[in-house]
Parts: C-alpha cells; sequence; structure tokens
C-alpha cells in the first residue's frame, strides 16, 4: 500500500513539476506543441488522401520517415554509449549522466516508433503486429525481430529511468543487485536494437547496396558517433540551465570514446567504397548513383559529400586533444558528426538502397511537404517526451525535489552533488 | 544476371524423378500422334483459315477451263496484284504450294493435295522446328483451358503465307512516370 | 476437386502455431473491441468485422464465407454491381509454371494492359502489374540498359529486346520471408498471394523483391464501375482497399479453374507460356526440357516458376 500511495504521489509531483516552469521553458513547450499540431495536420491529410501524399512510389518505397527512424534507433542505442564505462569500470562521473542517456534513448524509441506508425499504409491494422494479440511472422521476419527488441529495449529503459527517480524521490537507495544486471542487460540490448535494425536491411539480396555484411557493424559505429553527440551538447545546455552538475572529466570522456568509434566509422566507410569501386561490379550503381549521380540524376551527391567532409572534420576536431577540450570547436565537432550521421544513416542509406529500383530505373525521391511537416511533428513530440522527463527527473536526482514536497530530502539523492 | 547461354534444366525437386520414369524417346518429345488425314488430335480445334473476303473457293475463277493453267512466273497484273511474295528464296513462286490443278487446295512437296484447313502441314515442311514446338502449344498463341480444351491458331493466322514477317505493332501507351503519379488527380473519391 | 486437400479449413502448415489459443483469443478480443470500436467510430457493423477480420490462414471455413458475403455486400454498395468474390483452393497436383519467350516478345504491352482490365487494377493512381522492359541487344539482359517507358509508333524497334516482367512466383519468396504479419505467403499450387484484408501497408516486401513485382495502393484506388472484372478471387483480382500491397497472382481467378492467365491470351506473338509444372505433357514442361531457359537473377536464389526462354 506504502508503495502505491508513493507511487501515486510520485506521479502528481512529476506532473506538477511538468507544468511550472520559467518562460523560456514555456515558450520551448509551445514551440514544440505548435510543430507537433502542424505535424498532426499533415498527417491528418496523409491518412485522408492515403501516402501518395509522400512522395514516395513503388520505386522508392521507403523514405524519409524510415531514414529518420533508422538514424534514431542508432540514437537510442547510443546510451550504450554512457552505460559501459560507467557500469563496466565503475567510473563515477558518468553514472549521474547514465540516466540522461536512458531517458534520451527512451524519447529516440518514442520517435522510432512515431516514424514506424506513419509509414505503415494501414495504421488502424496496427494491431496485427503486435504479439500475441495480432500475428507475428517470427522469427522469419526481420521487421518482427525489430518490432520485438525496440519495444523490449523502451520497456527497459523506461523501467529503469523511473525506478532510480522514484528511488531518489522516496529517498531510498536503490536496490543495486536490481538495477546492475537491467542496466547490463541494456547493453546486448542497445546492440541488439541497431543491429537488427541494420540486418532489417543487410537481410534483403534483392538490394545489393544494403546487402553487405559491414553494414550492422557500420551502424553500430555510426549510432556511437550521432548519439553522445547530442548528448553532449544536452550536458552542456543543462549545466547552464539547471542546478545538475556535470564535470568536465565526464564530457571529454565521452569526447575521446566518440573520437575512436568515429574512426572506426570511416574506416569502415572506406572498406565499403573500396569494395564497391575497386571491384566495379554491377552493385556499384548504388554507391555511384549516392556520390557521383547516375545519368545525370545527382540528387544526392552534395549530401554524400557532405556527410563524408562533415566525419573527417569532426573526427580530426575529436581526435585532437587541444580541440577535442576546447569548448567551441567540441561543440563544432558535435554538430559535425551528427550531420555527417544523419545524411549516412538516414536518406544516404535508405535512397541509393532503392535507387535505381528493383528493374533498373532511376526515380529521383525528394521528401514531399507533408512527410517533412509529419516529421517535424514527431521530432517535436520526441523533444516534448525528452523535455518533460528532464523537467521532472532534474530536480528528482539533485535530491531538490523529494516525498517531503519541496523540502530537500534527509536521505541522500541518487548522485548526492559535491 | 544469368547468362544468356545457360539451359536451365527443370528444377530437380521430385520432378527429375518423375522425368526419370520415362522412356527417353517420350522425353525427347515428338508431335502427338495424328490421323492419317492430317487433323489434329482431338482436342485440338483449329480455325478457318483467314481468307480475305469472297475469295474463296478459288475454283470460282480457276475453274480450269475459263482459265487455262499459266505455270510461267511472272509479276501478277490482272488479279492478286495485292500480293507482295516475301518469302523464302527469290524462284519462289504461287505453284510451289497452290497446286495448279485443284485450286481449292494446297499441295506438299511428295504431291498430296491438302486443304487450306491444314496448311500447317505444307509450313511444317520447311519449317519442321516451329511446326513441332507449334503442335504441343509452344509456338504461337493458345486461348481456353491450360489442362484442357484448347484453341490453336494456324500459321497464317499471325503469318501472312505470302510475306511471313510479324507485322510490327503500335505499343499500348508506357505506364505513368512515378513522379506522375498524384494524389487528387481525377479527383476520384 | 477439393477433397483431397483444403487448406482453406486447416490452415496452411506455416500458420498452425497458436492456432487454438488464438480462436479463444479473438473470441475475447472481438467482444471487447467491438464494443469499443462500435462505440467510437460509430459505424455499422460490417465496419467491425473488417477492423476485427483475423489472419486468411486462421479463418474457419464458416469465417471465410462471412467474409466473403461480407466483401460481396461491401462491393455492391460501392460499385452499385454484384460481384462475385471466389474461393477456389490450389488444384492438387498442380504447380503453376510460367515461360515467356524472349525472342518473340515485342514489347506491345498488350499483356500489361489485359491484366489491368482483368484483375481490377486502379486505374488512377496507376498500378500494373507486368512491367515491360525495353533492353539493348548488345547489351543483353543488363537492367542498367532497361527502359519502361519507350514509345515509339510501333514496336520492336531496331537494336532492341523486350523483356516483361511480373511476379516470379518464387519457390523462396523473399516477400512471404520478409512480411512482418504474415499477410502473404506461398499457396500449394505456388501462387505467392496477399490477404488484402491483413497487409498493414509496411512496404517491407516491396524492398525484399527483386523483380519489383509488388504494388502499394498509394492512394485510394480508382476503378470505374464500367472496367470492372466481377469475376474475382478472394485472394486475387478482388478490388482493394487504399494502403495495402498487390501483386501478380497468375490470374488465380482464372487458372485454379483451368483457364490461361489473361496475359497469355492476349499476347499477339504467343511468347506467353503457361500450365502445370508437374504434367510432363504441358506446354510449360516442354519449353523446360527443350528451350534454352533461364531464371531472372537466378544467383538470389529466389527460384522463381517463371522462366525466361528462347524460342527460335
Amino acid at each position: 500500500m506504502d508503495i502505491l500511495r508513493n507511487l501515486a504521489s510520485f506521479l502528481a509531483d512529476s506532473v506538477r513539476l511538468v507544468f511550472r516552469g520559467n518562460r523560456a521553458y514555456r515558450i520551448w513547450v509551445a514551440v514544440l506543441l505548435v510543430l507537433m499540431a502542424a505535424g498532426g495536420l499533415a498527417y491528418a491529410n496523409q491518412l485522408r488522401h492515403g501516402l501518395i501524399a509522400t512522395h514516395m512510389r513503388d520505386q522508392v518505397s521507403w523514405g524519409f520517415y524510415i531514414g529518420n527512424f533508422t538514424f534514431l534507433v542508432g540514437v537510442a542505442a547510443a546510451a550504450i554509449m554512457l552505460v559501459i564505462p560507467a557500469y563496466v569500470y565503475d567510473w563515477e562521473p558518468i553514472k549521474e549522466i547514465t540516466i540522461l542517456g536512458e531517458m534520451l534513448a527512451i524519447a529516440a524509441l518514442v520517435m522510432c516508433l512515431g516514424f514506424v506508425m506513419v509509414d505503415i499504409g494501414r495504421p488502424d491494422r496496427f494491431w496485427h503486429i503486435m504479439p500475441l494479440v495480432g500475428r507475428l511472422n517470427w522469427p522469419q521476419s526481420m521487421l518482427a525481430w525489430d518490432v520485438l527488441v525496440l519495444n523490449a529495449y523502451l520497456l527497459l529503459n523506461w523501467f529503469v529511468v523511473t525506478y532510480l527517480l522514484y528511488c531518489a524521490y522516496t529517498g531510498k537507495h536503490y536496490i543495486k543487485k536490481l538495477v546492475l544486471p537491467l542496466v547490463l542487460l541494456s547493453i546486448p540490448m542497445a546492440v541488439s536494437i541497431h543491429t537488427v535494425t541494420a540486418y532489417l536491411y543487410n537481410g534483403l539480396a534483392a538490394r545489393p547496396f544494403w546487402n553487405s555484411a559491414i553494414l550492422a557493424p557500420k551502424f553500430l559505429a555510426s549510432a556511437f558517433c550521432s548519439g553522445p553527440a547530442i548528448l553532449l551538447i544536452l550536458l552542456q545546455i543543462l549545466r547552464k540551465t539547471t542546478p545538475l552538475r556535470i564535470k568536465d572529466e565526464a564530457i571529454f570522456k565521452v569526447a575521446e570514446l566518440m573520437a575512436y568509434t568515429m574512426g572506426f566509422n570511416l574506416f569502415l566507410t572506406a572498406a565499403e567504397a573500396f569494395k564497391e569501386f575497386y571491384s566495379n561490379t554491377e552493385h556499384v550503381v548504388f554507391s555511384q548513383y549516392l556520390y557521383f549521380g547516375l545519368k545525370g540524376h545527382t540528387t544526392l551527391v552534395p549530401y554524400a559529400w557532405a556527410s563524408v567532409a562533415c566525419g573527417l572534420a569532426a573526427f580530426l576536431l575529436f581526435l585532437i586533444p587541444k580541440t577535442r577540450t576546447n569548448w567551441v570547436t567540441l561543440n563544432l565537432g558535435c554538430v559535425l558528426i551528427y550531420s555527417s550521421v544523419y545524411i549516412e544513416k538516414g536518406m544516404g542509406l535508405i535512397i541509393p538502397g532503392l535507387t535505381p529500383d528493383a528493374l533498373g530505373e532511376i526515380y529521383e525521391y525528394r521528401p514531399s511537404t507533408t512527410e517533412i511537416f509529419v516529421a517535424a511533428g514527431i521530432f517535436a513530440t520526441g523533444f516534448l517526451v525528452f523535455t518533460l522527463m528532464l523537467k521532472a527527473a532534474v530536480p528528482i536526482m539533485l535530491g531538490q525535489h523529494t516525498m517531503g514536497k519541496g523540502h530537500p530530502a534527509p536521505a541522500e539523492p541518487l548522485d548526492p552533488a559535491p | 544476371m544469368p547468362s544468356l547461354a545457360t539451359r536451365s534444366r527443370f528444377p530437380a525437386w521430385g520432378l527429375g524423378l518423375l522425368l526419370g520414369l520415362l522412356p527417353p524417346a517420350l522425353r525427347a518429345q515428338a508431335p502427338p500422334a495424328r490421323g492419317g488425314d492430317g487433323s489434329m488430335p482431338e482436342g485440338i480445334q483449329v480455325p478457318k483459315p483467314p481468307f480475305s473476303e469472297g475469295i474463296f473457293p478459288c475454283t470460282s475463277c480457276h475453274d480450269g477451263k475459263s482459265m487455262k493453267v499459266n505455270p510461267t512466273p511472272r509479276p501478277l497484273t490482272a488479279m492478286h496484284d495485292d500480293i507482295v511474295l516475301k518469302h523464302g528464296p527469290a524462284s519462289r513462286w504461287c505453284l510451289d504450294c497452290h497446286d495448279a490443278q485443284d485450286r481449292d487446295k494446297l499441295h506438299l512437296v511428295s504431291g498430296e493435295k491438302i486443304d487450306f484447313t491444314v496448311s500447317y502441314r505444307l509450313c511444317g515442311q520447311c519449317h519442321g522446328d516451329k511446326y513441332r514446338d507449334w503442335r504441343v502449344g509452344v509456338h504461337g498463341k493458345r486461348t481456353g483451358s491450360w489442362n484442357g480444351q484448347k484453341q490453336y491458331l494456324l500459321c497464317v493466322n499471325c503469318h501472312n503465307p505470302h510475306s511471313p514477317h510479324f507485322k510490327p505493332l503500335k505499343p499500348m501507351p508506357p505506364p505513368v512516370k512515378p513522379d506522375r503519379i498524384q494524389a487528387w488527380k481525377g479527383g476520384a473519391r | 476437386m477439393s477433397e483431397t486437400q483444403d487448406p482453406r479449413s486447416a490452415g496452411s502448415p506455416a500458420g498452425c502455431e497458436g492456432c487454438g489459443s488464438g480462436t479463444s483469443r479473438r473470441a475475447f478480443l472481438g467482444t471487447a473491441v467491438a464494443a469499443v470500436a462500435g462505440a467510437l467510430v460509430g459505424c455499422n457493423n460490417d465496419h467491425v468485422e473488417d477492423f476485427l477480420q483475423h489472419n486468411f490462414r486462421e479463418l474457419s471455413k464458416a469465417e471465410v464465407e462471412e467474409m466473403i458475403a461480407r466483401l460481396e455486400r461491401e462491393y455492391k454498395a460501392q460499385f452499385g454491381r454484384e460481384v462475385h468474390v471466389g474461393n477456389e483452393p490450389p488444384l492438387p497436383g498442380v504447380i503453376f509454371g510460367y515461360a515467356l519467350d524472349l525472342s518473340r516478345c515485342i514489347g506491345c504491352r498488350r499483356c500489361v494492359h489485359a491484366c489491368v482490365q482483368e484483375n481490377n487494377q486502379s486505374r488512377d493512381p496507376q498500378i500494373q502489374w507486368i512491367r515491360v522492359l525495353q533492353l539493348d541487344k548488345e547489351e543483353g539482359v543488363d537492367l542498367r540498359h532497361a527502359d519502361q517507358y519507350y514509345d515509339p509508333p510501333e514496336v520492336p524497334e531496331e537494336g532492341h529486346f523486350y523483356m516483361p516482367v511480373q511476379c516470379q512466383q518464387c519457390k523462396k519468396p523473399p516477400c512471404v520471408k520478409a512480411c512482418p504479419v504474415g499477410a502473404t505467403w506461398r499457396e500449394k499450387d505456388g501462387i505467392v498471394v496477399v490477404d488484402y484484408n491483413w497487409c498493414i501497408g509496411c512496404r517491407y516486401c516491396m524492398a525484399a523483391c527483386p523483380y519489383g513485382a509488388r504494388h502499394f495502393n498509394w492512394g485510394e484506388p480508382h476503378l470505374p464501375v464500367e472496367d470492372l472484372n466481377p469475376d474475382t478471387h478472394l485472394l486475387g483480382n478482388r478490388p482493394r482497399p487504399k494502403g495495402v500491397v498487390e501483386k501478380c497472382t497468375f490470374c488465380i481467378q482464372r487458372t485454379r479453374k483451368g483457364r490461361y492467365p489473361a496475359c497469355v491470351e492476349i499476347c499477339p506473338t504467343g511468347s506467353r507460356k503457361f500450365g502445370n509444372l508437374l504434367d510432363p505433357q504441358s506446354e510449360i514442361r516442354y519449353v523446360l526440357e527443350n528451350k534454352r531457359v533461364f531464371k531472372l537473377k537466378e544467383d538470389l536464389n529466389t527460384q522463381p516458376n517463371f522462366f525466361y526462354f528462347y524460342g527460335v
């Protein structure tokens, strides 16, 4: 009964926290709500007319939505990047930001599911894909696998985050025997969501651009660059706007780890490019379309090279200790690597995989206005979820907001600030 | 991409066994047995020859009395001047196929007279491979039932015997390009 | 003809896991959701039934009959015409095979349009199950040189040959493997079909198909009443809803009744051959045994039952 009462009070207080905030917070939330409304309207239009409101067609049957989905799976997987050093090496400073990484994962997964939902032609039949109620073609279909692992990962992260916050809120210390195995489990889970998503494409012999064994490792490498890049910037914002203390040391450590994964990511890109262009089989057309254009169709070319250039520049900025520990160059590097991976794992993966199509036709896909608005709405939803979670979590984590309601708790918070 | 020269035999499963049971002679195929009169075996129907309007029977003009047989190859001027003979060597001539004595018949190289309804026997003298394929339903078009009654066409339904090359056709409209497939166009529902 | 095997009541072998529990689950779900759905949408019983319709392979014979009756009612309301929705099962001892003579096809697209007419494809937005590729004689079967949009006054064009591509009815269909909800499967006679009432429209099968054979209803399909072919099959040419995938079924509504597919009958050059692969006397077997045959993208091991051959 106590637990129930505590939970109810935890929830009520969280909601109360979310509804309070300064002007900047209110404006930010309002902007997100407006974007969500715009996305909602665009989606209503798409529902009425069908996916013909997008620019996807039989030739390029997946586009902007699935590209964003793929990228965001990488962001969700990146929480692992913070969990590994924190828990495996028991390295203190990262622990306090681990929970932020997991919240980021939750927000990313919400966006992932949103993008899948808007991409399917019959959202009214969504229950067909739900385990037990519907009819999941498991284990044959990689998409069925993806549904399972993504939802499991979402549940896991949601549980850990909620539990840790609840403990901090009630002033009790969390049960390490419960949390540690779950957090350790989230490491293979994070790897699995990204691996399964890579296999989703990898397993299609019909699309030689995707049908490469290097795809899953490349997904992981790029995820471990882009996910932390978002987090590094967020951490700096949080230090400025909230009393949350995050040590420089923690940020620089993450940046160092990112340098290695970036190097590896670039190496994998080069390995794939070598194989395609040197062997020069008929399968080279997809890479040709991406990097050089095909038969005068060059839509993707500037993006492809921008991705390579941003990736290289970010790698150098993160590799050199001097630029890695300089806030300007560090943040520049974050933006660069984020852009690089966003292009590479989004449109740069999906579109050339389907262009030319299975019968050699080139249809130059560009997202329609509807697609862009719907995507903006989903991103806004994800940001809102993340913002609200942070809004409630930060004071609780800091021990400013506990059972005593507003009074600093006598018991030690999650991670006592020094 | 498959090599053009691949001679892909039928997939192995089960069928290899079935095939193995058949004597090689049967497998090598042979035209189905037919009656001595040249009619097709049971179940295969052949349409009437595609004569021009009012031209048959030929003996209504070529009765052998009012019009004598002129066996000399020459350009036709009075009648049949619409016929362009573009079939095989230049020495080809009407009476190679049409029977001079009985104009309502064709004749084979052996001299055997045959009806126009079995003209495929005449064609088959030179085009043996096509004839063989046609008999089993592989050369030319079949309609009807894949496991029962089939309608055949005569060679001359598709190939003008005087100028047998298959005539080019106007293609039907190409598909709409993907960027032209739009919502709201046509305003359906 | 269906006594020896009737997969309708039994469900296909692949589709049996959880069948038993499925029924009680469905019953429970049915009562629970029907009330909610009905109340929410305020729509009639048929719509609720539509929403709750389970996967075709899990339906009992009676449920299939109910489904057909409902569909026929819906089509009647939509088109103002009687539409017959058939449910002929696979013929025992039959696996369909198809062969297309590349040396004779002239690319006239008669097959494309006959198919559209027979199979009730949407006219606008346009959906066509057959794609005719114009290829260079110098390049051979190389899809990098393929053109689907050729439109000269006359075909064939000098220096070109033509290759129509449609569903290859693979023995190892990658689309079936890909589908996350089991809405598409291979029937005993080798025809790969789609349950239009179960497909969620994720289009993973389209990404998986190496032949571009699957087509999506991007918008509300528009089929003028006068163009409607009222003789349909549940898993074939019945009018489709928006947001689902469709494909060639070898004219399942014709071929399961012994008729040739529409594309075979229309072809003016007789390039299209069809029959039972298990019948040694069939045309298709003659082609396979006597002609130079190849399978498109043979290296992918999809094992099509659709063959290309050189008749000359």
